[in-house]
């Protein structure tokens, strides 16, 4: 998993080559917490064919909402600099987010 | 599946975490299957200020962590599993999973409720995009920007004002000329300078491409409907919805019996079919508090191991 910054999210992310994964989580986010570990389990196994990444948006906000992305979790696939798959608060399950990077590899 | 619990408890809420502390006490063997997180709703609550023995400072998330770690002392078993299907009858329960297949000598039911939408156009598409039921999950995306709270009962006043941390204004909307939350929450929002309030009022439509920019909102009493856009500087606001809760018992229809969704117990937490019961806010019931949900639990749990002999 590569921790993403306001600073390094444009390269990791928008320029990187293929597709990436994005776990936008946040301080106090229970159900983000509560999904982390999934999440690491995830890019464990899937790791060679996608590109792990997660962002904290409490240490970066505008960036956030740059991204459309004004309630956590959000689980989301970029490929050529644009967000093309997602899935968003409730809709975020461990089911659900294998079933999208499955999907997406 | 080979094991047969004595217990399985479906939610790990605080009546399902209180369940499992009586069961587990009991020396019962004790399996709780929860979806996703534990806690159930009271981890989206910034403040637990009417639950005895928490006093000020105590959140949802500290509470509930205090609620695990006690019913995992007393032996409890954990598994994260979504239910999609249930046998209640006879014996041995059965409770099918994504993951697994569960069994049982008795089940409680305590998968209480999730947040109710508003059920206007615009709102699940902008859900996350502007539209919110968890204030500490999403209100730091609000700060300096306006924000809307829709509700008028305890948690839509509580964090209403938790949200003026964030927002610059927090305009609580609500459909009567009252609140019906608890008067001494009444009095620090109506003291709190970033509070403001719109009576009578319901949103009747909330629209954006990709983010919140604009609603509709209706005067009930009036009939005088305005669209109220985003601060062009902003781009956006924020819509907080706390309506109240749907039950979260789906899976459950048509095998015990309901009253809108909520299932029907005695005063012992039994629903119609023996050895299945039924404790906190998937119940109906006068009053949905963790307080209650905890009390419930214990009662359900006490009648497992009766029931089991």
């Amino acid at each position: 998993m590569i921790e993403l910054t306001k600073e390094n999210f444009e390269e990791e992310v928008l320029k990187a080559e293929g597709k990436v994964f994005v776990d936008f989580y946040g301080d106090g986010c229970v159900p983000c917490a509560a999904l982390m570990p999934f999440v690491h389990q995830y890019a464990e196994t899937y790791g060679d064919k996608l590109k792990f990444c997660a962002l904290n948006t409490t240490k970066a906000r505008r960036l956030a909402i740059a991204q459309k992305v004004m309630g956590l979790p959000v689980m989301a696939i970029y490929e050529n600099g644009a967000q093309i798959d997602s899935l968003i608060k409730e809709d975020c399950t461990q089911e659900t987010i294998e079933a999208m990077i499955k999907k997406h590899i | 599946m080979s094991k047969i619990y004595d217990v399985i408890i479906v939610g790990a809420g605080p009546a399902g975490l209180a369940a499992a502390l009586y069961a587990g006490r009991a020396r019962l063997s004790t399996l709780v299957i929860e979806k996703i997180k534990d806690g159930g709703q009271i981890v989206i609550t910034d403040e637990i200020e009417n639950y005895p023995g928490a006093v000020e400072g105590e959140s949802g998330p500290s509470l509930i962590k205090k609620m695990v770690d006690q019913a995992n002392h007393f032996g409890a078993e954990k598994v994260f599993d979504t239910i999609v299907d249930v046998q209640l009858e006879g014996d041995v329960k059965v409770l099918k999973g994504n993951k697994d297949t569960y069994q049982g000598k008795t089940v409680i039911i305590a998968t209480g409720a999730s947040p109710k939408p508003i059920g206007c156009p615009g709102e699940k598409e902008l859900t996350g995009k502007g539209v919110s039921y968890c204030a500490t999950c999403d209100g730091n995306f609000f700060e300096d920007f306006e924000i809307y709270v829709v509700g008028g009962g305890d948690s839509a006043v509580e964090e209403a004002m938790y949200l003026t941390k964030f927002g610059r204004k927090v305009t609580l909307i609500h459909r009567r000329g009252e609140l019906r939350a608890a008067k001494s929450i009444q009095e620090k929002a109506f003291a709190n300078p970033k509070m403001a309030f719109m009576w009578d009022t319901v949103i009747d439509e909330l629209k954006g491409e990709d983010i919140l920019t604009s609603m509709v909102v209706r005067n009930l009493k009036t009939g005088e409907v305005k669209e109220i856009e985003a601060d062009p500087e902003d781009g956006t606001f924020g819509v907080f919805v706390f309506i109240g809760y749907d039950p979260q018992s789906k899976v459950f229809e048509g095998k015990v019996n309901m009253e809108h969704g909520y299932i029907i117990t005695d005063e012992d937490m039994r629903t119609n079919i023996p050895g299945v019961y039924a404790a906190g806010d998937i119940r109906v019931k006068s009053l949905r508090q963790v307080v209650t949900a905890a009390a419930d639990g214990a009662i359900a749990a006490v009648q497992c191991e009766k029931y089991l002999g």
